[in-house]
């Protein structure tokens, strides 16, 4: 009975995990293993950068009470327009970055202010939003496509064949750095959950049980290990990886510990409760929707370094691929729940199907179909394990 | 043999925990009225919930015998069909929809697809009228108070051909004078022939209105007191439920000082929200001392909870006017954030619409209003805040394995101790608790008012506001009676019983009408 439960339980709490370990399976089998090729597996990083960095600033969104951007391809494209052409005019490049950085956060304040301040409902502005900057992008790049040519640019934001971190250390077949960094990420992993269950220990906290622990973290390190040396055996660390890295660990840090990220949680579990205990509840969804266009901006940056180009029609449906990813990953559409490492899940896991099915030379319209699908029995899977469990 | 209406026999409801019902056995005479009682728990809501069919037929075993006949329903339609109308603790009906509207919602009148409005409207003022409400069945149902809500709700269940009325807890959020018209409508019915049952925590309205008491404890039947054959005086009643006698309700107080005022109010006036030349609060002023427990009594509707609300940091009510003067200065509270960095704590009614985050863990809501108690620079100690949730936990003793469950996993009891926590973590000197005790059961309110007693020991200072009347007499130093908005009465501990209070409101309630006209 015991053991029932707990493989229930355990079913329960990583059920996308599971399902994405599945998936991949899947997919490794019906390509015959192609999909975990080092040069697939860095695609299907490079390919949904902006969907990891989107859908993060979209969790913390939909956490305030299943809010949702919808302006974000938009800002995405308009964000990208405007760096193509101050690059177009020579402007030196870090400033260029700043530039759209600001551009994004900017857009996000104003939209921001309305939604947080004047309670204009976010699915409104947003969706006036998702109009206008549409519109001021094609305005801007009169309907034609800029070229982005400044190539210190994209080799640093890029996902090109050129935008690799270089091999410190020389290696010819195998791209030491990759597996160095590999190894310390693990070592630093293995290091803060020890020290942290030995800190719980030492304050008289429960803790997990030391074999469930150890498995734990045995997989982790396998998976890290697994991908850094197909990594290295292509051609190294892609840059990209690197901004996407550093996007989920500041919002996972942000969301788990910081009383910004508290604040996201109580607002989406129960907004009257939170303002009666005397926090400023419209400074957090300020904070959500500013920092949802910041966000957009970088994204913006990966993709016109990606594609090196901007054009009116680039961002379309990413607001799409970063809400759907949100609910797959497990954030509640009524708010108060999702985690940032979650969400990372559940766009991976549209990120394999996508690839998987690319491989298998599916026609891309049904891979809409099967997206689409998969999205909703996620949510069906998540809404009927929860009445089960009640 | 006595004509029943319905027999529930050898009811055993498991649930994959806990046994919910064990062999519960409970008979109701046609045209009676029975009440339910027991505590947070005892199993009162399954057994109605087999009744009415939302637990189907199967998922529990024993018999439903209704009208002689072993029912096997399989969802709510089948029972209702019968004529077994449950009207449930919540009240079900959609605000911006008008009375007729709501009273024929899945029960529509006039054909297939076309709505006969005239019909429904005329049937709706027909069914209103017997439960003496005047209204338009027309009028929206926001616009009317919770005590007519309710009524709509007993008018809905009429039109639906009841011939046996189930009432969870239907006078909870009715003040003594609503409940009193509600209960003796029952009455009335059952002059009409027709049987009700009713789950109650209100004992004194269990007496006045039950012909029998089934009492239910921990998911089994102890007993059945009949009217005229077993005392059913609250006394004994409670000593069913709780399996021994409380003699003392409400805990002693023992060498409390009360010392200087710690809260005056002065003038104080507040409009309505929405309708901003409605004044809800009016020109009210009043003051609490150190050590001291103040009990606000009054209807609903007298203006208790926007007072309070108001007072904190401005969160109900528009064009604020009045001085607060805290330990004798005088403070500007223009947001909760505010009002508790002066030391106050409001404790809502509302504990799961405004309290708690039911979908967060008994930590994090412990924490919620004093964050920065365990943080550093905006980043949070998860060690430093389970170790405070477990110190309140311990404190006021919550039921619960950890600290780190939901609270939507706790009774409505410990929920409330969860609640309590959480202001108390911020430190407060004055608190205002409002409905402290709503909807938790005997045991838990007597700790409740064990915490209230240690919290003034300390030199903290305590407003209650509630409705239920025993309670305020209980517990309070001195009591003030808000009707409509102002303070009508004010008495001292011992001065005052129920019907000082009650009448106390009731000619307040007249004199200021002959005023306005």
């Amino acid at each position: 009975m015991i053991t029932k439960n707990k493989i229930l339980e355990f079913v329960q709490k990583y059920t996308m995990v599971i399902a994405l370990v599945l998936v991949t399976a899947f997919f490794a089998w019906r390509t015959g293993g192609k999909l975990l090729m080092p040069q697939n597996i860095t695609n299907i990083i490079s390919q949904n950068a902006y969907v990891f960095i989107l859908a993060t600033g979209m969790l913390c969104c939909i956490l305030t009470g299943g809010n949702i951007d919808l302006s974000v391809g938009s800002v995405v494209c308009f964000v990208g327009t405007i760096g193509a052409v101050l690059m177009h005019k020579e402007l030196n490049m870090w400033l260029a970055v700043i530039v759209m950085l600001a551009v994004g956060l900017a857009i996000g304040a104003w939209q921001a202010f309305w939604i947080a301040y004047v309670k204009v409902p976010p699915f409104i502005t947003t969706l006036s939003g998702m109009m206008v900057f549409r519109g001021l992008s094609n305005v801007v790049l009169q309907g034609k496509t800029m070229a982005v040519t400044n190539e210190k640019f994209v080799q640093i934001f890029g996902g090109g064949s050129k935008c690799y971190v270089p091999d410190i250390f020389g290696g010819a077949e195998i791209n030491i750095l990759c597996l160095v960094v590999g190894i310390i990420a693990c070592a630093l992993y293995l290091f803060f959950t020890f020290r942290n269950r030995f800190m719980r220990k030492k304050v008289g906290l429960q803790v997990e049980s030391m074999a469930m622990a150890l498995v734990r973290a045995v997989v982790i390190v396998a998976v890290v290990m697994f991908f850094t040396l197909r990594l290295s055996q292509y051609k190294g660390l892609p840059m990209v990886l690197i901004w996407v890295i550093l996007i989920i660990l500041i919002y996972t840090y942000i969301t788990s510990k910081t009383t910004v990220g508290r604040y996201l949680y109580a607002i989406g579990g129960n907004e009257t409760a939170t303002e009666l205990s005397g926090i400023n509840t419209k400074k957090i969804y300020f904070f959500a929707y500013a920092n949802m266009g910041l966000l957009a901006g970088l994204a913006g940056i990966l993709t016109i370094a990606r594609l090196t180009s901007a054009q009116p029609t680039y961002g379309q449906s990413y607001e799409m691929d970063a809400i759907g990813s949100c609910f797959i990953g497990g954030a509640s559409a009524y708010g108060g729940i999702g985690t940032v490492p979650g969400v990372i899940v559940g766009a991976l896991l549209m990120g394999v199907i996508n690839i998987g099915m690319s491989i298998m030379g599916v026609d891309a319209n049904y891979q809409k179909v099967v997206k689409g699908l998969v999205l909703l029995a996620a949510v069906i899977f998540d809404v009927v394990s929860k009445k089960k469990n009640r | 043999m006595a004509d029943n209406i319905l027999e529930m026999r050898g009811i055993t409801k498991q649930f994959p925990a806990t046994r919910a019902l064990d062999d519960v056995n409970f008979v109701v005479k046609r045209g009676s009225i029975h009440a339910l009682v027991g505590e947070n728990g005892a199993g009162k809501s399954t057994l109605m919930k087999i009744l009415s069919g939302i637990w189907p037929y199967g998922t529990y075993s024993g018999d439903v015998i209704y009208e002689g006949e072993v029912c096997k329903f399989s969802k709510i339609k089948d029972s209702e069909e019968k004529g077994i109308v449950v009207i449930h603790q919540e009240l079900a009906l959609v605000p911006y929809m008008t009375i007729g509207e709501n009273m024929f919602l899945g029960n529509e009148r006039g054909k297939k697809f076309a709505i006969n409005w005239d019909e429904t409207y005329a049937e709706a003022d027909k069914y209103l009228k017997m439960v003496g409400l005047t209204e338009s069945s027309k009028t929206l149902i926001k616009d009317i108070g919770v005590g007519k809500q309710q009524m709509t709700e007993i008018a809905k269940a009429l039109a639906k051909n009841a011939k046996l009325l189930v009432l969870d807890e239907p006078t909870s959020s009715l003040n003594e004078e609503d409940s009193k018209a509600l209960l003796d409508m029952l009455l009335e019915f059952k002059k009409q022939g027709m049987t009700s049952i009713i789950i109650s925590h209100k004992l004194n309205e269990v007496s006045y209105v039950a012909d029998d008491i089934t009492i239910l404890r921990d998911g089994k039947t102890i007993e059945t007191l009949v009217k005229g054959v077993d005392d059913i005086g609250e006394n004994r009643i409670i000593r069913g439920m709780v399996g021994r006698e409380m003699s003392d309700r409400f805990p002693e107080r023992h060498g409390v000082k009360i010392g200087d005022v710690a809260l005056e109010v002065e003038n104080w006036n507040v409009y309505h929200p929405i309708y901003t030349e409605k004044k809800v609060v009016d020109n009210v002023s009043f003051h609490v001392r150190k050590g001291e427990v103040v009990g606000f009594s009054g209807l609903m509707g007298a203006g208790r909870t926007e007072l309070a609300m108001s007072i904190f940091g401005h969160s109900y009510g528009t064009n604020i006017s009045g001085t607060i003067k805290i330990n004798g200065k005088e403070v500007k509270l223009h947001s909760p954030r505010q009002a508790i960095e002066e030391g106050l704590a409001y404790v809502t009614e509302d504990r799961k619409g405004s309290g708690l985050i039911l979908s967060n863990t008994i930590a994090v809501n412990t924490t919620l209003a004093n964050l920065k108690g365990v943080t550093r620079h905006g980043v949070i100690n998860p060690e430093k805040e389970l170790a405070i949730a477990e110190e309140y936990r311990q404190k006021l003793r919550t039921k619960t394995p950890s600290v780190q469950l939901n609270v939507s996993s706790l009774s409505g009891g410990n929920q409330q101790k969860v609640l309590l926590s959480k202001w108390m973590y911020t430190e407060p000197d004055i608190l205002i608790l409002d409905e402290p005790t709503r909807g938790i059961d005997v045991g838990a309110k007597y700790e409740i008012y064990c915490i209230i007693n240690d919290l003034v020991a300390e030199g903290k200072s305590v407003i209650m506001i509630s409705s239920e009347l025993p309670e305020v007499l209980g517990m309070s130093d001195r009591i003030y009676v808000l009707n409509e908005g102002r303070i009508v009465g004010e008495f001292n501990r011992g001065e005052a019983d129920q019907e000082k209070i009650m009448s106390c409101i009731i000619s307040a309630d007249s004199a200021p009408k002959e005023q306005k006209s």
